[in-house]
């Protein structure tokens, strides 16, 4: 299945609910491909997001928020006629981390987008790292409906009826989801590990992406990091400008003739400390965008997991088949050629009855066909797998380097909104210095 | 040298007593200069043979601030060249001061001699004592106080330089300070000349009186203060407050770019280390560090702009305001004798005559130092305004060019990026 690549045109999300400030947002966070895929039929949104209290599992009383979903079906015959109104249901982030892990497990060779951070990282200290802090809502409200837009527009994904369920029923979705069965499918923690230690011939590319995921997900860290410090060293030299207009304002009234110029000159500091709120919120989409790459490069890494699994299985089976072919060489030939307790016990304890060895022959054959038949499968599985896994990756790249150029971009041309803005403040300022 | 009696206000011309001699009236000239400043330093000189009236006094000693004229400018004073010495005892910088001048006082029309900061000290203290009520512009500090700055640092030496030489030039251009003789001394003696010169002048008897007297008048206090050097004293104070103020500001914004300059440095090296791992992304973030090195560069461009420029010029007038609470109580001091003296006659039955010449000497004294802090004042509050007002426009064209400098960085990446698919994306988002 190949991802359509074809067209890199923006989606384009019709709510006119949102402010142009938000709309901004859902265009400069989904790059998305149009193809194939449900999003060419369907207006998905994250419209609003909610506070609600209710009893949880252990009936105890907690807050949560959920966001109303919206969609719409998109019908090209009704173009400019006044759309119906859209479907919406409710839902938390815990059901969204549901269907995550549902993708997750059923398409293990996706590299399956991730979803907004559950709590506050990499904040720099103005801002709050309280989960109920409406401006943390409303970017995780930004970073859902762009989980929800690129699984809407994944060319596998897209097809998937738990996924539309989510989108469309709102009562009963999660038993449905249980009824799958997926979690009973998911690889345990414990088994991932071990193949990745012990698989012997991993395809090199994905051993190259799981290098290349650690080293993303590293640097994206730092840049992270050192942009939050950055970003609380710029708040503080903006502020403390805002000292300068208190203290001219109070100098004006001792001055005569300087007291005007000094006055309004206070007002632009005022403005020019203020300033640095918007300049900085601004910012926190570039590191929202970047923070995505970073929960993709786990996604990225858990495709390169299952591969090992996929291959440390097939070598399994097979060495199970070499061995069990050997056994029977063993069997057949009566000679011991390699240790086994079983040839040791009857050396101690008598050589078995040619009854006795047939029977063993005969069970060593069928375990050698179904060892057989195991392996072409595995081997069948692990093919597809790498198959379709190193086309979801091609794709992730493509989007990546699509994507973080973009950011790169908008992080450039936020710089000049930035440098425009106190081009022109320190030019008022000037002007009013000139009338002291 | 013109003698004579003087005349009444109005008139240019006046002529002058001999007891004033040395003293020039420059037709020519919209404002009168005056030389030979040390007969006005103490009663004792303003003798009874002199025929003025207060009234005429007020003329002869009026500013006229509109007219000084640029062009009028005589001597030319600069300081630069800091030179280390090392005796057994000490080491110390010296500078070199250089003068020129058409001034018919010099012998000369080109000097340039080597002082030390105790030189400068010696001088601003003479003119403080010549002219009590006079605003001499301060001097650097003598110490600096902050922390490990080590005196002989780079930094410290240019800020020092750039006071002294703006102390210097002040004072050339004051219209009776710089017809001092102890600043023809400072800026064309030779080390020894000055150095016997100093020696010279009031002995320290004399001195001490003086000083007695000072703190025998602060500590009795001024009864009746005139209402507008009240007004000027409540301004010293406020302005005193906002400068101060102005200057902590200041020094904070300094320090909070240095602080967010050292965070800003550790981006670009992330990118390029990030586009190690990239292929189609190398060149973008190959760019992206370029352009916050750049803007890394510009910061730290601006930030010393503004230790240099704004900063010492804010902390100037800091000083400024100490000078100017000193000329007040010295002012009230004179006040203050001439009131305790003028309340011990009252009291007095005897000996009443030569006490009532002694309380006019007094009154006259204290005439003529209303006067010249009065027009002084207006002078320094000019200077001050055109001072304060260039060096927040200059901060201001610093910032902008800063600005500037940086947006020319980020456009030329945007440049570099653009691909027809990126069109649509023009970074035309003026923020209204």
């Amino acid at each position: 299945m190949m991802a359509d690549t074809g067209s890199e045109e923006i989606a384009v999300i019709g709510n006119t609910d949102l402010t142009p400030s938000e709309l901004e947002n859902n265009i400069k966070n989904t790059m998305v491909e149009k193809g194939a895929t449900l999003l060419k039929r369907m207006e998905i949104n994250v419209a609003e997001a909610e506070k609600r209290t209710g009893k949880n599992a252990v009936s105890m009383q907690e807050t949560y928020t959920v966001y109303l979903i919206e969609t719409r079906a998109v019908d090209p015959s009704s173009e400019g006629a006044n759309p119906a109104p859209p479907d919406s249901l409710w839902r938390r982030y815990s059901e969204f981390e549901l269907l995550r892990n549902y993708l997750l497990v059923t398409y293990s060779f996706v590299v399956v987008p991730p979803l907004p951070e559950k709590r506050a990282e990499f904040v720099w200290h103005k801002l709050s790292a309280d989960n109920m802090d409406p401006d943390f809502v409303e970017r995780r409200r930004v970073g859902l409906e762009n989980f929800l837009l690129r699984v809407a527009s994944h060319p596998v994904l897209s097809n998937d009826k738990i996924f539309y369920s989510f989108l469309t029923q709102e009562q009963g979705w999660k038993e449905v989801v249980f009824e799958t069965g997926f979690q009973a499918k998911s690889d345990s923690r414990l088994k991932a590990l071990n193949a990745t230690f012990r698989v012997k011939n991993p395809d090199k590319r994905f051993a190259e992406m799981k290098h290349y995921g650690d080293e993303l997900q590293s640097v994206i860290s730092q840049l992270l990091r050192v942009r939050a410090r950055v970003a609380d060293r710029l708040y503080g030299v903006y502020k403390v400008h805002g000292n300068y207009g208190r203290v001219f304002s109070e100098w004006s009234a001792i001055e005569r003739e300087m007291g005007d110029g000094l006055q309004s000159a206070g007002h632009h500091m005022d403005a020019y400390a203020a300033s640095v709120d918007d300049i900085l919120e601004e910012e926190e989409h570039y590191a929202d965008q970047l923070k995505e790459y970073l929960f993709y490069t786990e996604a990225l890494r858990a495709v390169c997991r299952k591969h090992e699994l996929c291959q440390f299985e097939l070598e399994m089976a097979a060495q199970d088949l070499t061995s069990k072919k050997q056994q029977r060489e063993e069997l057949a030939t009566g000679t011991v050629r390699t240790f086994s307790l079983k040839g040791m016990t009857s050396k101690l304890f008598g050589q078995e009855t040619p009854e006795q060895r047939e029977a063993k022959i005969k069970t060593l054959e069928s375990q050698i066909e179904e060892g057989e038949e195991m392996v072409k499968d595995k081997n069948a599985e692990s093919e597809e797998f790498v198959k379709n896994a190193w086309v979801d990756i091609e794709r992730f790249r493509e989007q990546k380097d699509r994507d973080l150029k973009e950011a790169l971009i908008s992080y450039a041309i936020m710089q000049i909104s930035m440098c425009k803005k106190g081009i022109q403040v320190w030019s008022n300022a000037k002007e009013c210095f000139s009338k002291m | 040298m013109m003698s004579g009696t003087v005349v009444d206000s109005g008139s240019p011309t006046a002529a002058v007593p001999d007891e004033l001699s040395g003293q020039i009236l420059d037709e020519d000239e919209d404002f009168e200069v005056f030389c030979k400043d040390s007969t006005f330093t103490d009663g004792g000189s303003l003798n009874a043979s002199m025929q003025t009236s207060p009234g005429s006094m007020v003329n002869q000693y009026k500013f006229e601030e509109e007219e000084e004229q640029p062009d009028t400018k005589d001597i030319f004073v600069t300081v630069d060249n800091p030179e280390s010495h090392v005796t057994a005892i000490e080491t110390f910088i010296t500078y070199r001061v250089l003068t020129k001048t058409t001034r018919s006082e010099f012998d000369s029309s080109e000097y340039e001699v080597r002082r030390r900061y105790q030189d400068f000290f010696w001088l601003k203290s003479k003119l403080e004592e010549a002219h009590p009520t006079l605003i001499v512009h301060p001097l650097p500090e003598k110490f600096v106080m902050k922390g490990m700055v080590e005196r002989f640092n780079n930094d410290f030496i240019e800020t020092r330089k750039r006071a002294l030489h703006k102390f210097l030039n002040r004072i050339a251009e004051h219209p009776i300070l710089s017809c001092s003789e102890d600043f023809k001394i400072f800026l064309t003696a030779q080390a020894w000349e000055l150095a016997s010169h100093k020696k010279q002048g009031p002995g320290l008897l004399s001195r001490m009186g003086d000083t007695v007297r000072a703190v025998a008048a602060s500590v009795r206090g001024v009864r009746n203060r005139p209402e507008e050097f009240n007004a000027i004293q409540d301004y010293v104070e406020s302005f005193s407050q906002k400068m101060t103020s102005l200057d902590k500001i200041t020094q904070r914004i300094i320090r909070e770019k240095k602080e967010y300059l050292e965070e800003l440095r550790e981006c670009g090296p992330t990118y390029t280390l990030w586009s190690g791992s990239e292929e189609e992304l190398v060149e973008p973030l190959k760019q992206m560090a370029g352009c916050l090195d750049r803007c890394c560069r510009e910061t730290e461009e601006q930030v010393q702009q503004l230790g240099n420029n704004l900063l010492p010029i804010l902390h100037e007038y800091v000083l400024c305001t100490e000078t100017l609470k000193a000329v007040l109580r010295r002012r009230d001091n004179i006040q203050a004798e001439f009131e305790a003296k003028n309340e011990a006659l009252a009291t007095k039955r005897t000996d009443t005559e030569a006490m009532k010449e002694e309380i006019d000497k007094l009154e006259d004294k204290l005439e003529f130092a209303n006067n010249t802090l009065k027009g002084d004042w207006g002078r320094w509050k000019k200077s001050m305004r055109a001072d304060l007002r260039a060096a927040f426009i200059n901060t201001a064209e610093k910032n902008v060019e800063h600005y500037e400098k940086c947006l020319a960085v980020w456009e030329s990446f945007l440049l570099s990026q653009r691909t027809e698919a990126n069109e649509g994306d023009d970074g035309d988002r003026d923020d209204s």
